[in-house]
């Protein structure tokens, strides 16, 4: 400010920016050139034709998003009311309830599906007869703590006056819920979908460790990965990254101000 | 009748988030080499897991890479951090959107990309542990970076401006007020990034070197048909790093309750 010369405080960005741009932008726009060329370099659309053409690409593209799309729907049908009660319990006490059911986020998560296959075959004897079903269980068990996280931050700022309000105007207690309660917990709803809906559209490890076989989207990545494929496998990154993308313009709308909830977690 | 209804619903969803850990926990003392089988008391997969060179060095190995990650990570995000809050808005905006970068993506797609660039474009060979070390350090800044910034912005400016009347350069005062004032988001950062590099599968398996292995990516192979004996000795580890993570969180609480009353 008032020195002209020496050290600034904003020069200790420098080295960041630097970072930023080596190793995660310049990745990206790797990406993007494997993606769009062939094996001669040149540019080339035919590895999105080749995509889009095959069955088994697009069945993946189909299935993952099937699957996470249950995930996500009943993720968020046990947090809502998980992240309710937890609200309604007092502040203390309700943070430390919080605590638990986040707490298995901090375990490594293939140790934990590890101990759900263990518990899930002594039930059904053999995984083999309900593949999806199985599947929906071990991401639900995996995502649901990033779903709780996010509503309870979104219902214990919700402002009880509303509500009285509401019940003082006449409203039912479903009135008072659909048209007050949900409303004001968009935000949590938002930002735990997109915790929960993206991770399981790619987390294709679940299935590969329940079932050794994978049809989901970052499967494919991986398939090409081990095929040396830098070419195909881009391709999957540029459209999983286009989807990403759209969801995440999708969300921002209604999240302002909202972090991931995967920042200060950890108190 | 109602608050029946919601104790039943809080404990049935408690008990399927910790049922498998527990019941896992359980069997890892006991000699069974399936769930649901009685056997006797055996500390025998505490014995394996602790023996076993490749169980071990896999530990030892994991461990090390998460405390140096998140060191890295936390020396880069703050400072990153700092800097930024006191750039100009549009590099301000620049460096965060770019930030929101690894947040936001899938982390197969961040592995991938880091991969073909450290590997294909740059030809750094994996046994370095240079691709896995950046790979994962990619993951980890960027939440550092957004625990320290809601600090920056709460801080009181006119310290450092007391600071720097006071007769400290720019430098001193940096170190002796902003950074103290900055220390929680500094720590919640450092924890989130040892988190994240002791969870992380997908970077690991694109960029780590072929001989070696993370917790996650060794459990993922184990699962897949070996020896029993190492099964089970997982179920060791589950249970102990269980205990540890319960540990943490309630030292952190308390620490963290102190720090609000005082």
């Amino acid at each position: 400010m008032k020195q002209k010369h020496g050290f600034q405080r904003k020069q200790l960005a420098i080295p960041y920016a630097i970072f930023l741009l080596l190793f995660v932008i310049l990745p990206l726009l790797v990406v993007v050139f494997y993606a769009f060329t062939n094996e001669d370099g040149h540019f080339s659309l035919a590895n999105y034709v080749a995509f889009f053409r095959s069955g088994k690409t697009v069945g993946t593209l189909l299935y993952s998003i099937v699957i996470a799309l249950v995930t996500t729907v009943i993720c968020l049908l046990i947090a809502y009311p998980t992240a309710y009660v937890l609200s309604k319990t007092g502040l203390k006490s309700g943070d430390a309830l919080l605590l638990l059911f986040v707490l298995p986020m901090w375990i490594n998560f293939t140790l934990r599906i590890t101990a759900l296959k263990e518990i899930l075959t002594l039930i059904e004897g053999n995984l083999a007869f309900h593949p999806f079903a199985n599947t929906i269980i071990c991401m639900v068990y995996d995502f649901l703590p990033f779903m709780i996280m996010p509503l309870y931050n979104t219902l214990t700022k919700l402002d009880d006056s509303f509500i009285e309000a509401a019940q003082d105007l006449g409203a039912k207690k479903h009135h008072v819920f659909l048209k007050v309660i949900l409303p004001l917990s968009v935000p949590g709803i938002v930002s735990g979908v997109t915790m929960v809906f993206l991770p399981s559209m790619t987390n294709y490890v679940v299935l590969d460790m329940v079932y050794n076989s994978t049809f989901i989207m970052g499967s494919l990545i991986g398939s090409y990965f081990s095929a040396y494929d830098w070419h195909n496998g881009s391709v999957i990154s540029i459209i999983l990254l286009l989807i990403i993308c759209l969801i995440t313009a999708l969300s921002s709308r209604y999240t302002e101000g909202e972090t991931d909830g995967r920042v200060g977690a950890m108190k | 009748m109602k608050k029946a209804i919601r104790n039943i619903w809080i404990w049935l969803v408690l008990a399927f988030l910790y049922a498998p850990i527990l019941i896992l926990a359980f069997y890892s003392f006991t000699s069974a080499t399936m769930i649901g089988t009685v056997r006797e008391f055996s500390l025998e997969n505490y014995k394996t897991l602790f023996t076993t060179p490749e169980l071990t060095g896999m530990i030892i190995g994991t461990l090390i890479l998460a405390v140096g990650v998140a060191l890295l990570s936390t020396l880069l995000g703050t400072v990153g951090a700092i800097g930024s809050f006191y750039s100009h808005k549009r590099v301000r905006k620049a460096i965060e959107l770019s930030n929101q970068v690894p947040v936001v993506n899938a982390d197969v797609v961040t592995g991938f990309s880091v991969c073909i660039l450290m590997i294909v474009i740059f030809h750094v060979r994996k046994d370095t542990f240079l691709p896995l070390v950046i790979g994962q350090t990619a993951l980890c800044v960027p939440f550092v970076y957004l625990s320290v910034i809601p600090r920056l912005k709460k801080m009181d400016h006119n310290l450092y401006e007391a600071a720097m009347d006071l007769g400290c350069t720019q430098a001193q005062a940096l170190w002796k007020v902003t950074i103290p004032q900055i220390v929680p988001g500094i720590t919640s950062g450092f924890m989130t990034a040892i988190t994240l590099s002791l969870d992380d599968y997908f970077i690991a398996t694109y960029t780590k070197p072929a001989t070696f292995d993370t917790i996650s990516t060794y459990v993922v192979n184990a699962t897949k048909g070996s020896q029993t004996s190492i099964k089970t000795a997982l179920w060791a580890l589950s249970t102990i790093i269980f205990v540890v993570v319960v540990l943490i969180v309630v030292l952190a609480n308390r620490v963290g309750n102190k720090e609000e009353s005082r």
